[in-house]
Protein backbone atom coordinates (compact mmCIF):
# COMPACT_ATOMS: atom_id res chain seq x y z
CA UNK A 1 0.00 0.00 0.00
CA UNK A 2 2.69 2.84 0.80
CA UNK A 3 5.02 1.61 -2.32
CA UNK A 4 1.44 2.54 -4.49
CA UNK A 5 1.05 5.96 -2.37
CA UNK A 6 4.16 6.53 -3.49
CA UNK A 7 3.66 5.56 -6.79
CA UNK A 8 0.86 7.74 -7.09
CA UNK A 9 2.69 10.93 -5.65
CA UNK A 10 5.19 10.83 -8.36
CA UNK A 11 2.74 10.80 -10.78
CA UNK A 12 0.77 14.25 -10.06
CA UNK A 13 -0.75 14.82 -13.87
CA UNK A 14 -1.97 11.18 -13.83
CA UNK A 15 -3.88 12.04 -10.09
CA UNK A 16 -5.44 15.17 -11.75
CA UNK A 17 -6.65 13.18 -14.91
CA UNK A 18 -7.82 10.77 -12.53
CA UNK A 19 -10.15 13.52 -10.46
CA UNK A 20 -10.87 15.56 -13.58
CA UNK A 21 -12.27 12.11 -15.01
CA UNK A 22 -14.61 10.94 -11.83
CA UNK A 23 -15.72 14.47 -11.62
CA UNK A 24 -16.69 15.09 -15.36
CA UNK A 25 -18.20 11.53 -15.23
CA UNK A 26 -20.14 12.53 -11.77
CA UNK A 27 -21.29 15.61 -13.17
CA UNK A 28 -22.97 13.61 -16.61
CA UNK A 29 -24.52 11.23 -14.49
CA UNK A 30 -26.32 13.01 -11.72
CA UNK A 31 -27.03 16.28 -13.25
CA UNK A 32 -30.60 17.02 -14.82
CA UNK A 33 -29.64 20.24 -16.20
CA UNK A 34 -28.16 19.17 -20.42
CA UNK A 35 -25.77 22.16 -20.54
CA UNK A 36 -24.55 20.91 -17.31
CA UNK A 37 -23.88 17.48 -18.80
CA UNK A 38 -22.08 18.85 -21.35
CA UNK A 39 -19.76 20.38 -19.35
CA UNK A 40 -19.29 17.31 -18.04
CA UNK A 41 -18.40 15.76 -20.88
CA UNK A 42 -15.92 18.57 -22.21
CA UNK A 43 -13.96 17.75 -18.87
CA UNK A 44 -13.79 14.39 -19.55
CA UNK A 45 -12.51 14.50 -23.11
CA UNK A 46 -10.43 17.42 -21.93
CA UNK A 47 -9.42 14.88 -19.03
CA UNK A 48 -8.36 12.07 -21.45
CA UNK A 49 -6.40 14.21 -23.78
CA UNK A 50 -4.21 15.43 -20.97
CA UNK A 51 -3.70 11.80 -19.40
CA UNK A 52 -2.01 11.15 -23.31
CA UNK A 53 0.19 14.54 -23.60
CA UNK A 54 1.07 13.66 -19.98
CA UNK A 55 3.05 10.43 -21.44
CA UNK A 56 4.50 12.23 -24.38
CA UNK A 57 6.74 14.29 -22.01
CA UNK A 58 10.40 13.68 -21.06
CA UNK A 59 12.56 14.72 -18.48
CA UNK A 60 14.99 17.49 -19.67
CA UNK A 61 13.47 17.12 -23.42
CA UNK A 62 12.25 20.65 -25.86
CA UNK A 63 9.07 21.09 -27.52
CA UNK A 64 9.52 18.71 -31.00
CA UNK A 65 10.68 21.07 -33.18
CA UNK A 66 14.07 20.47 -34.43
CA UNK A 67 16.39 23.23 -33.56
CA UNK A 68 19.50 22.82 -36.20
CA UNK A 69 19.15 20.55 -39.78
CA UNK A 70 22.84 20.11 -39.82
CA UNK A 71 23.45 17.52 -37.01
CA UNK A 72 22.08 14.51 -36.69
CA UNK A 73 18.77 14.56 -34.55
CA UNK A 74 19.06 12.69 -31.20
CA UNK A 75 15.31 12.05 -29.88
CA UNK A 76 15.50 11.89 -26.32
CA UNK A 77 16.42 15.40 -26.41
CA UNK A 78 12.72 16.40 -28.14
CA UNK A 79 9.14 15.18 -26.48
CA UNK A 80 7.43 12.79 -28.40
CA UNK A 81 5.34 14.03 -31.03
CA UNK A 82 3.44 11.12 -31.88
CA UNK A 83 1.06 11.96 -28.87
CA UNK A 84 0.83 15.87 -29.98
CA UNK A 85 -0.37 14.77 -33.17
CA UNK A 86 -3.16 12.22 -32.24
CA UNK A 87 -4.27 14.98 -29.67
CA UNK A 88 -4.64 17.32 -31.87
CA UNK A 89 -7.08 15.78 -34.07
CA UNK A 90 -9.02 14.34 -30.84
CA UNK A 91 -9.24 18.20 -29.58
CA UNK A 92 -10.93 19.24 -33.10
CA UNK A 93 -12.99 15.93 -33.16
CA UNK A 94 -13.86 16.70 -29.04
CA UNK A 95 -15.22 20.72 -30.44
CA UNK A 96 -16.88 19.62 -33.77
CA UNK A 97 -18.87 17.06 -30.99
CA UNK A 98 -19.71 19.49 -28.53
CA UNK A 99 -21.28 21.76 -31.43
CA UNK A 100 -23.42 18.77 -32.62
CA UNK A 101 -24.63 18.36 -29.21
CA UNK A 102 -25.18 21.80 -28.00
CA UNK A 103 -27.41 22.30 -31.48
CA UNK A 104 -28.84 19.26 -30.50
CA UNK A 105 -29.66 20.75 -27.14
CA UNK A 106 -30.77 23.89 -28.53
CA UNK A 107 -33.32 21.96 -30.90
CA UNK A 108 -34.78 20.26 -27.74
CA UNK A 109 -35.46 23.45 -25.92
CA UNK A 110 -37.41 25.25 -28.87
CA UNK A 111 -39.84 21.99 -29.03
CA UNK A 112 -40.21 21.53 -24.97
CA UNK A 113 -39.35 24.66 -23.51
CA UNK A 114 -37.13 23.45 -21.07
CA UNK A 115 -33.18 22.14 -20.57
CA UNK A 116 -34.21 19.73 -17.84
CA UNK A 117 -34.27 16.11 -18.30
CA UNK A 118 -37.07 15.12 -16.14
CA UNK A 119 -39.32 18.08 -17.27
CA UNK A 120 -38.59 16.89 -21.13
CA UNK A 121 -39.50 13.20 -19.85
CA UNK A 122 -42.66 14.59 -18.32
CA UNK A 123 -43.69 15.98 -21.33
CA UNK A 124 -43.29 13.08 -23.62
CA UNK A 125 -45.33 11.28 -21.73
CA UNK B 1 11.04 18.72 -8.87
CA UNK B 2 10.01 19.06 -11.92
CA UNK B 3 6.68 19.87 -11.21
CA UNK B 4 7.46 22.87 -9.57
CA UNK B 5 5.74 25.15 -12.10
CA UNK B 6 3.31 22.23 -12.55
CA UNK B 7 1.70 21.09 -9.38
CA UNK B 8 -0.06 25.01 -8.83
CA UNK B 9 -1.49 24.59 -12.40
CA UNK B 10 -2.76 21.48 -11.82
CA UNK B 11 -4.37 22.57 -8.60
CA UNK B 12 -6.15 25.92 -9.94
CA UNK B 13 -7.09 23.38 -12.95
CA UNK B 14 -9.30 20.91 -10.57
CA UNK B 15 -10.70 24.12 -9.13
CA UNK B 16 -11.96 26.05 -12.37
CA UNK B 17 -13.23 22.75 -13.23
CA UNK B 18 -15.29 21.97 -10.08
CA UNK B 19 -16.47 25.92 -9.98
CA UNK B 20 -17.91 25.47 -13.56
CA UNK B 21 -20.21 23.31 -12.12
CA UNK B 22 -20.54 24.54 -8.54
CA UNK B 23 -22.09 27.88 -10.18
CA UNK B 24 -25.75 27.63 -10.13
CA UNK B 25 -25.75 30.41 -12.94
CA UNK B 26 -24.79 28.86 -16.33
CA UNK B 27 -23.26 31.81 -18.35
CA UNK B 28 -20.60 32.35 -15.29
CA UNK B 29 -20.08 28.23 -15.30
CA UNK B 30 -19.32 28.35 -18.98
CA UNK B 31 -16.87 31.25 -18.30
CA UNK B 32 -15.47 28.88 -15.41
CA UNK B 33 -15.27 26.66 -17.98
CA UNK B 34 -13.02 28.90 -20.24
CA UNK B 35 -10.78 29.45 -17.63
CA UNK B 36 -9.97 25.73 -17.15
CA UNK B 37 -9.27 25.33 -20.43
CA UNK B 38 -6.78 28.12 -20.96
CA UNK B 39 -5.55 26.61 -17.52
CA UNK B 40 -5.32 23.08 -19.29
CA UNK B 41 -3.22 24.90 -22.45
CA UNK B 42 -0.67 26.40 -20.02
CA UNK B 43 -0.04 22.88 -18.24
CA UNK B 44 0.13 21.66 -21.90
CA UNK B 45 2.91 24.37 -23.02
CA UNK B 46 5.04 22.92 -19.43
CA UNK B 47 4.70 19.63 -20.75
CA UNK B 48 6.39 20.67 -24.54
CA UNK B 49 3.26 19.90 -26.43
CA UNK B 50 3.07 23.56 -27.67
CA UNK B 51 1.01 22.75 -30.77
CA UNK B 52 -1.66 20.78 -28.65
CA UNK B 53 -1.73 24.03 -26.06
CA UNK B 54 -1.97 26.34 -28.65
CA UNK B 55 -5.12 24.34 -30.04
CA UNK B 56 -6.52 23.93 -26.94
CA UNK B 57 -6.01 27.80 -26.24
CA UNK B 58 -7.72 28.54 -29.36
CA UNK B 59 -10.62 26.10 -30.25
CA UNK B 60 -10.99 25.15 -26.39
CA UNK B 61 -10.94 28.31 -24.62
CA UNK B 62 -12.20 29.87 -27.34
CA UNK B 63 -14.57 28.11 -30.10
CA UNK B 64 -16.00 25.73 -27.46
CA UNK B 65 -16.82 28.60 -25.01
CA UNK B 66 -18.42 30.61 -27.83
CA UNK B 67 -20.68 27.52 -28.81
CA UNK B 68 -21.51 27.30 -25.41
CA UNK B 69 -22.79 31.18 -25.02
CA UNK B 70 -24.48 30.78 -28.35
CA UNK B 71 -26.72 28.09 -26.66
CA UNK B 72 -27.47 29.75 -23.59
CA UNK B 73 -28.30 32.64 -25.49
CA UNK B 74 -31.28 31.02 -27.21
CA UNK B 75 -32.06 29.12 -24.34
CA UNK B 76 -32.35 28.96 -20.30
CA UNK B 77 -29.67 30.47 -18.82
CA UNK B 78 -29.92 29.10 -15.45
CA UNK B 79 -30.14 25.99 -13.64
CA UNK B 80 -33.80 25.28 -12.32
CA UNK B 81 -33.50 21.88 -10.31
CA UNK B 82 -31.45 22.19 -7.08
CA UNK B 83 -31.80 18.75 -5.48
CA UNK B 84 -29.90 16.20 -6.67
CA UNK B 85 -30.70 13.39 -8.54
CA UNK B 86 -31.63 9.93 -7.93
CA UNK B 87 -29.21 8.68 -9.41
CA UNK B 88 -26.57 10.10 -6.97
CA UNK B 89 -26.08 7.12 -4.67
CA UNK B 90 -24.63 5.10 -7.39
CA UNK B 91 -22.43 7.26 -8.71
CA UNK B 92 -20.90 8.15 -5.62
CA UNK B 93 -20.34 4.32 -4.95
CA UNK B 94 -19.39 3.40 -8.63
CA UNK B 95 -17.24 6.15 -9.93
CA UNK B 96 -14.59 5.87 -6.32
CA UNK B 97 -14.94 2.31 -7.11
CA UNK B 98 -13.62 2.98 -11.10
CA UNK B 99 -11.06 5.81 -9.59
CA UNK B 100 -9.37 2.80 -7.06
CA UNK B 101 -9.02 0.55 -9.85
CA UNK B 102 -7.78 3.25 -12.38
CA UNK B 103 -5.39 4.33 -9.37
CA UNK B 104 -4.25 0.91 -8.45
CA UNK B 105 -2.50 0.29 -12.35
CA UNK B 106 -0.63 3.87 -11.75
CA UNK B 107 2.56 1.56 -10.30
CA UNK B 108 2.35 -0.27 -13.72
CA UNK B 109 2.33 2.64 -15.87
CA UNK B 110 5.57 4.48 -16.79
CA UNK B 111 7.81 7.40 -14.37
CA UNK B 112 6.61 10.46 -15.40
CA UNK B 113 9.36 12.10 -18.12
CA UNK B 114 10.75 8.43 -19.09
CA UNK B 115 12.68 8.78 -22.20
CA UNK B 116 12.77 4.83 -22.63
CA UNK B 117 8.55 4.65 -21.89
CA UNK B 118 7.26 2.57 -24.16
CA UNK B 119 5.30 4.75 -25.77
CA UNK B 120 9.14 7.02 -26.63
CA UNK B 121 11.22 4.26 -27.77
CA UNK B 122 9.35 2.52 -31.11
CA UNK B 123 8.31 4.92 -33.89
CA UNK B 124 8.40 8.01 -32.09
CA UNK B 125 12.59 8.49 -32.85
CA UNK B 126 12.26 7.57 -36.56
CA UNK B 127 9.53 10.16 -36.91
CA UNK B 128 12.20 12.73 -35.08
CA UNK B 129 15.21 11.69 -37.00
CA UNK B 130 14.05 11.79 -40.16
CA UNK B 131 11.33 14.12 -40.71
CA UNK B 132 13.38 16.99 -41.22
CA UNK B 133 15.29 14.96 -43.72
CA UNK B 134 12.07 14.06 -45.51
CA UNK B 135 9.73 16.78 -45.22
CA UNK B 136 12.05 19.73 -44.78
CA UNK B 137 9.51 20.82 -42.15
CA UNK B 138 11.28 21.60 -38.35
CA UNK B 139 8.24 21.05 -36.47
CA UNK B 140 7.64 17.13 -36.26
CA UNK B 141 4.09 17.87 -35.18
CA UNK B 142 3.11 19.54 -38.57
CA UNK B 143 4.98 17.00 -40.63
CA UNK B 144 3.61 14.57 -39.02
CA UNK B 145 0.24 16.12 -39.20
CA UNK B 146 0.18 17.22 -42.42
CA UNK B 147 3.13 14.81 -44.24
CA UNK B 148 2.87 11.77 -42.80
CA UNK B 149 -0.80 11.57 -41.56
CA UNK B 150 -1.82 13.53 -44.57
CA UNK B 151 -5.13 11.25 -45.14
CA UNK B 152 -5.97 11.40 -41.14
CA UNK B 153 -6.35 14.90 -41.52
CA UNK B 154 -8.61 14.81 -44.79
CA UNK B 155 -11.07 12.32 -42.88
CA UNK B 156 -10.64 14.53 -40.13
CA UNK B 157 -12.02 17.30 -42.05
CA UNK B 158 -14.82 15.12 -43.30
CA UNK B 159 -15.46 14.83 -39.84
CA UNK B 160 -15.55 18.43 -39.60
CA UNK B 161 -17.71 19.10 -42.08
CA UNK B 162 -20.59 16.35 -41.30
CA UNK B 163 -20.55 18.08 -38.12
CA UNK B 164 -20.89 20.99 -39.63
CA UNK B 165 -23.90 19.86 -41.83
CA UNK B 166 -25.52 18.22 -38.95
CA UNK B 167 -25.55 21.56 -36.67
CA UNK B 168 -26.82 23.86 -39.93
CA UNK B 169 -29.89 20.83 -40.02
CA UNK B 170 -30.71 21.48 -36.55
CA UNK B 171 -30.39 24.73 -36.23
CA UNK B 172 -32.03 25.45 -39.61
CA UNK B 173 -34.95 23.71 -39.81
CA UNK B 174 -36.41 25.82 -36.98
CA UNK B 175 -36.57 28.93 -38.39
CA UNK B 176 -39.48 28.00 -40.74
Amino acid sequence: MLELIEAWLHRPNFIAFVILFLWGFYIMVTHHNFVKKLIGMYIVQTSVIFFLVAISAKTGATVPILLSGTVPVHAETYANPLPHVLTLTAIVVQVATLGVSLALVAAIYRKYGSLDEDEILKRLE
Amino acid sequence: MTFSFEVPLLILLILTAAGAILVKDLVPAVFILGSYSFFLALVWACLGAVDVAFVEAVVGAGLATVFFLLTLFRTAQKDTRLYPSSYRGAALIGLPLLGFLILYAANDLPKFGDPASPASVHVSPVYLENSLHDTRTPNVVTSVLMDYRALDTLIETVVIFTAGIACALLLGRSRE
